[in-house]
């Protein structure tokens, strides 16, 4: 078991060093010199020479990304090429209202979604199994930031119950706080949900199908009993591989939700960057973005040895 | 061998005019029998013929979509069973009435401990007071099964288990709570022939002791004939027969049973020397009637007239073939599993070899080695004058010309996508071979004649065929290149037992016929006896005994053949006459 | 066996589908009025006999913008589906066919590829190249490429572990053509499924892009523009973001039920309850 969970650590780091190459590769290697961007079109030869010593980006590739990658060792994301200010503390900020509202998001999902696609697949041939998957088919085509704007229109600048968007610190006013959050963390968790009760709904179906249920009928115990006691731990298994996929998508689906709901978070942050070209910045963030996708990923696999028994053990024959 | 019916009362388990209909499909219609307390019958029948639904029915688990009508009562349950409704049948289930199934790998909670699942039917029933009793009679009930280390076992993961143990986890799951009838489903199909045999011994033995009702549901006459003291033969959903084991062995009435018979007894053969079809069963001779003159001849394969010359057209020498497992510890070394070990021989031209071996014994690895599917680590094995060891697949373009193979799977081994014209002309349509379009449409006829499919075949699809037909497609396309060498993997184990034996005549004319040098693996010890003249034994990966068929059936050297000959069940030797 | 009425799903997204296709395709030769056509007199007015879905801010026709907004999501979507399709599957049959350090590195690059969603990875070329339909098609089909990677790979494997693939090459057969002759067949309905799912992905990922502002620059109409237009009007005038947000809603709805119902339709082991 812990090989298993070293496998996946060591899977992880190189993950992540290849996404950094990926992101240097994309964001500073094609686009051209970050100082010229920086400059401006009608900048001198001079002023572009001077801005790219100041910015280190006259020198040779490999040394600019071991200088990006060892500051992001140390959690150093550089100097933004044109706020000329310190990316790291920015991103320190941001990332924690981001996390927020994509766990709060992603738990809202699965809540809804783990007693629904199971309702649905117990009933699958009832009027109430059928209702839950249509429902959840016309869920998934409602993008976050459209139920976003539905959810604004109605309950905020409507009805107005909550806030339409801002954010306010938790320590500062907690009530705030709340009241801001349900509205982005409902329209980000929508789609999510109906994309999980889908894949438990199925997961749960197959699992239905599965001689050891048999089994367990067999022996006596009751439809709902033998699905509690040996159905689900089982369909919780492609279920986690699902979360792990759909985390990725919440990160990025935040993205938009933050400016729907004008939420401080790297999403404002990675918009408003592209919007001043400040290419630095927009790297910084994906950065982030992606590793917080591979920490996820990882988090799942470690997940899944202690869930499986199977995995612990898993004999892979090479053939 | 019968105990005679020395109960009476009232029965066990009596069935009436049970039905069970798919929409308008009658599935099982008009089944009625009844089983005395202790009795132990044997459902038989092919597959689709309803007898895995009857005993799904008598659990009250058949699916939702399936109709089912009739009556069925279980002795001291006032309900009748098909009626009873769910809360009152799961008192039951587990309780008095128990089933074991085909497979035991799936049949068992892959994330849960067996000790724990055998406990959980415990609890379930309160028949023990605590969880912690629960606990420790699931470990006497796994020694009872004779599971080694039984207290170990019951901490283990089904995948960690053997075959042969997750189905006794299984067994001693069923009988926890000493249940009236226990239904058993094909138990020992899945599992190795010394297996089964122990198995089936383990059930004998637990259902003899307990005077636990058996209803046994299986393919396999000789595993009926063991078992059990009376049969029920199923045929399409009908009931054709029942009677005592002496009885409709030795003088079947109805032509289906004979049928069946005829095709499952591979000792008897016909005055062709081929083994008895649906058709010829008429002239078949059950073996118990069969004087020991009638015998002698028809064992094993017809004589024939040619003898294999020459030396070597298959020799391997010191063949190895090994895989790599997931480390087990970080930086370890990854284990190795010797899937092949040394293994040598020779085949000569005109040869009919089986090679016969239980699951893991590395016979489908060398015989892909053979055919240039697989790759040795180690050794060496010269085919039709091309060495296979190393070889590019440009090197191996003469063997592909001289040798062909039949796989297991009918349906697997044919592409669903293509016609059949297209799946036996494939073979013709390598590079620079001469047929054009009309001159392989004409050989896909000729082949197809010569397997015995209609011509207009050619235009269907694989799933439009039953499996037998599907057998002869993947024959015909294996022919049609006229090899000189045909290799068989399991040619007829996923065949029903009267298609079995026509494919079997097929292959044996086939043979003849082209004069090929036939190479076949199978676990089937009684079809490697008629179909071959030389044996290769083989277990983990390991040649134990090669030798002349007949010797090695009557006079095993090594232990391990003695012990897979023993344990192999043949329908003559189980209905032979009492000794 | 395979009756298309079996599989309502199929119907009703194929049919959504088509509606779509036919919308953008009338846009070409007749919109009620020009799409780009301002009339601040006639701002923001619900729906009329003139104006059938009303009009915007700045007085165009609704009607006319959704069906030439219609261009755009399917232009993205068919481009973007055509780069995955094109890279991802001969990619993942080769990886399939080929096994060994082919297989794992190939496999490896698409896990790290599928760690960069559609949107964020269009985000990124906006920054570098700017905001365009091409950067946007470009990005949306370059993070859709391991999906189909992966999903040839894996039929590969199934395909080729099938016996009638060792009969194939026991009969000689080169792997070019068992790759053609077994494998692709073998795996086009897989392939098929998968293109719905991606170009659902692809809509919504270009609406997204576009309601950012990042998608394709005006004045083109795009349904993800038209959102992100009527934002100051949420409140008070909700029919210019619902027109827009119906059209996208629908447009997704089309190709997950058409991925739906060809996986009901093409599933072997579907004849018994339908689920």
């Amino acid at each position: 078991m812990l090989v298993r969970i070293a496998g996946n650590l060591a899977r992880f780091v190189l993950s992540l060093l290849a996404a950094t190459l990926a992101v240097f590769a994309l964001m500073r290697v094609l686009p051209g010199d970050p100082a010229a961007i920086a400059a401006g079109e009608n900048a001198t030869p001079e002023v572009v020479a001077g801005l790219a010593r100041q910015f280190g980006t006259d020198r040779p590739l490999p040394v600019q990304y071991w200088d990006w990658f060892s500051g992001l060792w140390r959690g150093d994301f550089g100097v933004s090429y044109v706020t000329r200010t310190d990316i790291s503390p920015l991103v320190a900020d941001k990332v924690q209202v981001s996390l927020i509202l994509v766990t709060l998001a992603m738990a809202l999902a699965l809540a809804l979604a783990i007693p629904a696609g199971t309702i649905a697949a117990v009933r699958h041939n009832r009027p109430s199994g059928a209702v839950i998957s249509a429902a959840s088919q016309l869920g998934i085509a409602i993008p976050g930031f459209l139920l976003g704007i539905v959810l604004v229109s109605f309950f905020a600048l409507r009805l107005g119950w909550l806030p339409a968007n801002g954010w306010v610190a938790p320590g500062v006013d907690f009530a705030g706080f709340a009241s801001r959050l349900v509205l982005p963390v409902i329209a980000l968790a929508g789609v999510q949900s109906a994309i999980l009760v889908r894949y438990v709904r199925s997961a749960v179906l197959e699992v239905m199908h599965e001689d050891y249920l048999r089994t367990a009928r067999a022996k006596g115990l009751s439809p709902l009993g033998a699905l509690v006691r040996h159905g689900l731990r089982n369909a919780a298994i492609p279920v986690l591989t699902v979360t792990s996929v759909q985390f990725s998508a919440l990160i990025i689906g935040a993205v938009v939700i933050e400016r729907v709901f004008v939420i401080p978070g790297l999403g404002s942050m990675l918009l408003s960057a592209v919007a001043n070209r400040d290419l630095l910045t927009v790297q910084s963030v994906v950065m982030v973005l992606v590793a917080l996708t591979l920490v996820v990923n990882l988090l799942v696999d470690v997940l899944y040895t202690i869930v499986d028994p199977r995995i612990r053990a898993a004999a892979q024959g090479e053939r | 061998m019968s105990e005679g019916h020395e109960f009476h009362g009232e029965p066990l388990l009596r069935v009436e005019n049970l039905g069970i209909a798919a929409g308008s499909t009658p599935l099982v219609s008009e089944l009625s029998f009844s089983m005395a307390a202790g009795e132990r019958i044997g459902l038989i029948g092919e597959s689709g013929s309803g007898k895995s639904l009857t005993a799904t029915a008598l659990l009250g688990l058949l699916p939702e979509e399936l109709a089912l009508t009739g009556s069925a009562h279980l002795r001291g349950f006032a309900p009748e069973l098909f009626t009873a409704g769910d809360k009152a049948m799961r008192g039951l289930r587990g309780d008095e009435i128990s089933m074991v199934f085909q497979e035991p790998l799936s049949a068992l909670n892959p994330l849960m401990k067996v000790g724990a699942q055998v406990a959980e039917v415990m609890l379930v029933h309160r028949t023990v007071p605590t969880r912690a009793a629960a606990q420790r009679r699931a470990v006497e009930l796994l020694a009872s099964v004779k599971i080694p280390d039984p207290a170990q076992a019951a901490g283990a993961y089904p995948h960690q288990l053997s075959g042969g143990q997750r189905q006794r986890v299984m067994i001693a799951m069923a009988l926890a709570n000493d249940p009236q009838l226990l239904l058993a489903d094909e138990p020992t199909t899945a599992l190795d022939v010394t297996v089964q045999s122990q198995v089936l011994e383990l059930i004998s033995a637990q259902v003899r002791e307990r005077g636990t009702g058996l209803l046994f549901i299986t393919h396999d006459l000789a595993v009926v004939a063991n078992m059990c003291t009376r049969v029920l033969v199923l045929n399409k959903g009908r009931l054709v027969e029942s009677g005592d084991i002496d009885t409709i062995f030795t003088a079947p009435a109805h032509p289906y049973t004979r049928a069946l018979l005829a095709a499952s007894d591979i000792s008897a053969t016909d005055a062709r020397g081929r083994l008895f079809t649906v058709d010829t069963a008429a002239g078949y001779v059950p073996p118990a009637l069969r004087t020991e003159v009638a015998k002698e001849p028809a064992a094993g394969a017809p004589e024939r007239s040619v003898r294999p010359a020459g030396d070597g057209l298959i020799t391997a020498t010191n063949l190895g073939r090994t895989y790599h497992r997931a480390r087990i510890r970080a930086f370890g070394p990854r284990p190795v599993v010797k899937a092949l070990d040394g293994v040598g021989f020779s085949i000569a031209a005109g040869e009919r070899v089986g090679i016969v071996g239980e699951s893991g014994s590395g016979k489908t690895t060398l015989l892909r080695i053979l055919a240039g599917l697989d790759a040795p680590s180690t050794g060496s094995a010269v085919v039709a004058g091309t060495e296979v060891a190393g070889a590019s697949e440009a090197d191996l373009a003469p063997l592909r010309r001289q040798l062909q193979i039949v796989f297991q799977d009918p349906m697997g081994s044919l592409d669903p996508r293509m016609k059949v014209a297209d799946i036996i002309a494939e073979p013709l349509l390598v590079p620079g071979h001469k047929l054009d379009a009309r001159g392989r449409e004409a050989a896909v006829h000729r082949m197809l004649g010569l397997v015995g499919l209609e011509p207009e075949s050619a235009s269907r699809y694989p799933h439009q065929f039953s499996g037998g037909q599907r057998q002869r497609i993947s024959i015909a396309r294996a022919l049609v290149n006229r090899p000189s060498i045909l290799v068989a993997d399991e040619p007829v184990s996923a065949l029903d037992v009267s298609v079995r034996a026509q494919v079997l005549n097929l292959i044996a004319d086939l043979v003849d016929e082209y004069a090929l040098t036939l190479l076949m693996v199978s676990h089937d010890l009684s079809v490697v006896r008629h179909l071959c003249d030389r044996v290769i034994v083989m277990k983990d990966g390991r040649i134990v005994e090669t030798g002349d068929t007949e010797q090695i059936y009557n006079n095993p050297a090594h232990p391990y053949t003695a012990q897979l000959v023993a344990s192999s069940l043949e329908l003559a030797e189980e209905l032979a006459p009492n000794p | 066996m395979r009756n298309a009425r079996r599989t309502p799903a199929l119907l009703a997204g194929a049919a959504i589908v088509a509606l779509i296709a036919a919308a953008a395709l009338l846009s070409f030769v007749f919109t009620p009025f020009d799409p780009l056509q301002v009339n601040a007199p006639a701002r923001l007015q619900g729906p009329s006999l003139q104006h059938w879905l009303g009009t915007d801010n700045l007085g165009r026709d609704l009607l006319s913008r959704i069906l030439v907004g219609a261009r755009i999501t399917l232009l993205v979507g068919v481009v973007s589906v055509g780069i995955a399709v094109l890279i991802g599957t001969p990619v993942g049959i080769w990886a399939g066919m080929k096994r060994g350090a082919v297989e794992e590195l190939t496999m490896r690059g698409a896990d790290i590829l599928l760690a960069f969603p559609a949107l964020l990875l269009a985000i990124m070329f906006a920054a570098i190249y700017g905001a365009s339909t091409v950067s946007a098609m470009a990005a949306i089909g370059l993070a859709s490429v391991p999906g189909f990677a992966r999903v040839a790979r894996a039929g590969t494997l199934q395909v080729m572990n099938a016996e009638y693939v060792l009969a194939a090459r026991a009969a000689a057969q080169r792997p070019v053509r068992i790759a053609a002759r077994h494998v692709l067949p073998n795996i086009t309905g897989m392939l098929l499924i998968q293109c719905s799912v991606t170009f659902a992905l692809a809509v919504l990922a270009e609406a997204a892009l576009s309601f950012l502002g990042l998608g394709t620059p005006p004045p083109v109409p795009s349904w993800g523009r038209m959102l992100q237009e009527s934002q100051q009007y949420w409140g008070t005038f909700p029919a210019m973001a619902i027109w827009p947000g119906l059209a996208i809603a629908l447009a997704v709805m089309g190709f997950n039920l058409l991925g739906d119902g060809l996986r009901d339709w093409l599933d072997p082991k579907l004849g018994r309850g339908k689920a």
